[in-house]
């Protein structure tokens, strides 16, 4: 039996905190203020999110926790260890076998389905702040809808660069209201929201919660002559060959050598029990 | 007989005003700020105020433009689809849209009106943005149009206002506000802070402006030059009062208040 109340939060906490769960997803994309607690881990390493699986994990869950998309990072393990502690449920790597999914910076490439939870971390909710710095002024201006502004974010990038150069944390707007920062997912994942699991976005120090649910549209702004482009490195992931998946980029020696691997490491890792092989799969008989 | 069914002659119709002011009154606890306050502003006419510093010309003009809570009075705008409204009683979010469709509001300080960190054709384009242009080669055309109207070389587009002189920056706010085609321009002290070389190319662009686009506006200064260029008519506070109105001409040459006169008898002739 372990001492801590189930989910390390006690019961009042999660309440409060399912109950903006509830009006998050009743208002799409609107961000619910909630009183945060002090979780034991620094902010900025996902106690926004840490606190919304908490509320959600009932004892029957199956939890899986990636960190840009590996279940192996520092982060990930060591979430993963503490519900394992705190509330005694099974873990799971594969991204098909979980109920509940807490991540930080990615969605999983395998598409989820009806009774699955999304949980991102989120480490400034508000998309308009590096614009408009008055949280009074903010608030207004998604009441009222006036969302001119985001659209100042993407001139200046295609004024600067010629495209836009905004990578992550690229701006949508929710079942054609409001305006939402999908926490720093690559935007090569924006068109992967519109899906149907329930998306949780938990805010700690920013004590903001906000919601996504099932079949919500969800659409990436841009210009009519810049139009969205969910980008990605443009090759092969080198151990399994995907070529649809989002890759990270690893420099393997001192001579400019460099790999492409799936972020994805369970969907990777799926792919090369498959059969599936890179250009730098370990050959058979090296295996041996 | 016949002479009573002749149906009478038109009257000449009265332009309606674009801005009526009625008996604007705002205190600052027990103090006044300004008090009594009512006019008409009538389409393509600019309307000069002047007074000392703390005569209350700043208040009234914040409390026209809806930036200050006013305690009483009106400000009845002519609307583009329903005609005399009184903006301080209409909803916020008309009377945001007010403010940046139909209303351009120009600050003293070109940082107050200015997005700092962002390009001077972002800032142009914001406005654009904000009612919904959504095409970035047009947006971005507009942008060097407005530019080159207040005299703003095209390769200075993507530099931040920061990277601008004061005059520079000014003609920028100018651009910024002036891209949606308002009717009617609140200027807080266009020209302070500007040397007098630079306020007189301003003046002279925003004359220009004026005329060109049949602008209405309604001009704060204690500048009497600007209002002598600029003005139709004039209204000089002191105290939170209006002394004086008329025609701008009329009230410099022939002050007939008390305090009028020593206004005008200050400024120095050089």
């Amino acid at each position: 039996m372990s001492d801590y109340n189930f989910a390390y939060l006690d019961e009042q906490t999660k309440r409060m905190i399912r109950r903006a769960i509830l009006k998050g997803i009743a208002i799409p994309g609107y961000q619910v203020p909630f009183a945060s607690r002090e979780m034991p881990m620094p902010y900025g390493w996902g106690t926004g999110g840490v606190q919304v699986t908490a509320a959600c994990l009932t004892p029957e869950d199956t939890l899986k926790v990636i960190d840009q998309g590996a279940d192996d990072t520092t982060n990930a393990v060591s979430i993963r260890k503490f519900f394992e502690k705190t509330a005694e449920i099974a873990v799971t790597e594969k991204t098909g076998d979980a109920t509940v999914i807490q991540t930080r910076h990615r969605i999983p490439e395998e598409p989820l389905g009806e009774g699955q939870i999304l949980v991102y971390q989120v480490p400034i909710p508000e998309p308009l702040r590096f614009l408009e710095p008055r949280e009074t002024e903010t608030r207004k201006m998604h009441a009222l809808e006036e969302y001119g502004l985001m659209h100042v974010k993407l001139y200046e990038d295609i004024a600067r660069h010629g495209h836009i150069a905004t990578s992550y944390a690229y701006p949508v707007k929710v079942e054609g209201r409001y305006v939402m920062d999908p926490s720093p997912i690559p935007k090569f994942d924006n068109p992967k929201m519109e899906m149907a699991a329930i998306q949780l976005f938990g805010a700690g120090r920013e004590q903001r919660i906000y919601a996504v649910p099932p079949y919500t549209k969800v659409v990436s702004l841009d210009f009519e002559d810049h139009p969205f482009d969910p980008s990605k490195a443009d090759h092969p992931c080198d151990l399994c060959g995907a070529e649809h998946t989002y890759l990270d980029e690893v420099i393997i020696d001192d001579a400019g050598g460099r790999m492409f691997v799936c972020s994805d490491t369970d969907y990777c890792a799926g792919r090369q029990a498959k059969g599936h092989r890179g250009r730098l799969s370990p050959t058979e008989e090296a295996a041996q | 007989m016949s002479a009573q069914i002749t149906p009478p002659l038109p009257i000449p119709l009265l332009p309606v005003p674009l801005l009526s002011v009625k008996d604007i009154h705002k205190t600052y606890g027990g103090r006044i700020g300004c008090t009594d306050v009512s006019f008409d502003l009538y389409p393509g006419e600019v309307m000069g105020i002047v007074g000392e510093s703390g005569s209350g010309k700043s208040t009234l003009l914040n409390c026209m433009a809806g930036h200050i809570p006013t305690d009483s009075g009106q400000v009845l705008f002519d609307t583009r689809d329903r005609g005399l409204i009184d903006t301080l009683t209409m909803s916020e979010p008309e009377r945001r849209m007010l403010a940046r469709t139909d209303w351009a509001f120009v600050h003293q300080h070109a940082r107050d009106g200015l997005r700092m960190s962002v390009s001077a054709g972002g800032n142009v384009g914001e406005r654009l943005m904000a009612v919904g242009a959504r095409h970035y080669g047009d947006i971005r055309a507009q942008a060097v149009d407005w530019l080159g109207r207040v005299e703003i070389d095209e390769d200075r587009m993507d530099d931040r206002p920061s990277a601008f002189s004061g005059g520079m920056q000014q003609r920028l706010q100018i651009a910024r506000n002036l891209v949606t085609g308002p009717r009617l321009v609140f200027m807080d002290e266009p020209t302070g802070g500007l040397d007098v070389s630079v306020q007189a190319r301003l003046l002279d662009l925003l004359r220009g402006l004026v005329r060109e686009m049949g602008l209405s506006a309604i001009i704060v200064t204690h500048d009497l030059a600007v209002v002598r260029l600029l003005a139709d008519r004039l209204m000089v506070m002191k105290s939170g009062h209006v002394v004086e109105t008329g025609l701008t001409d009329q009230v410099l040459d022939d002050p007939q208040h008390a305090y009028t006169q020593l206004l005008v008898s200050s400024v120095l002739q050089v």
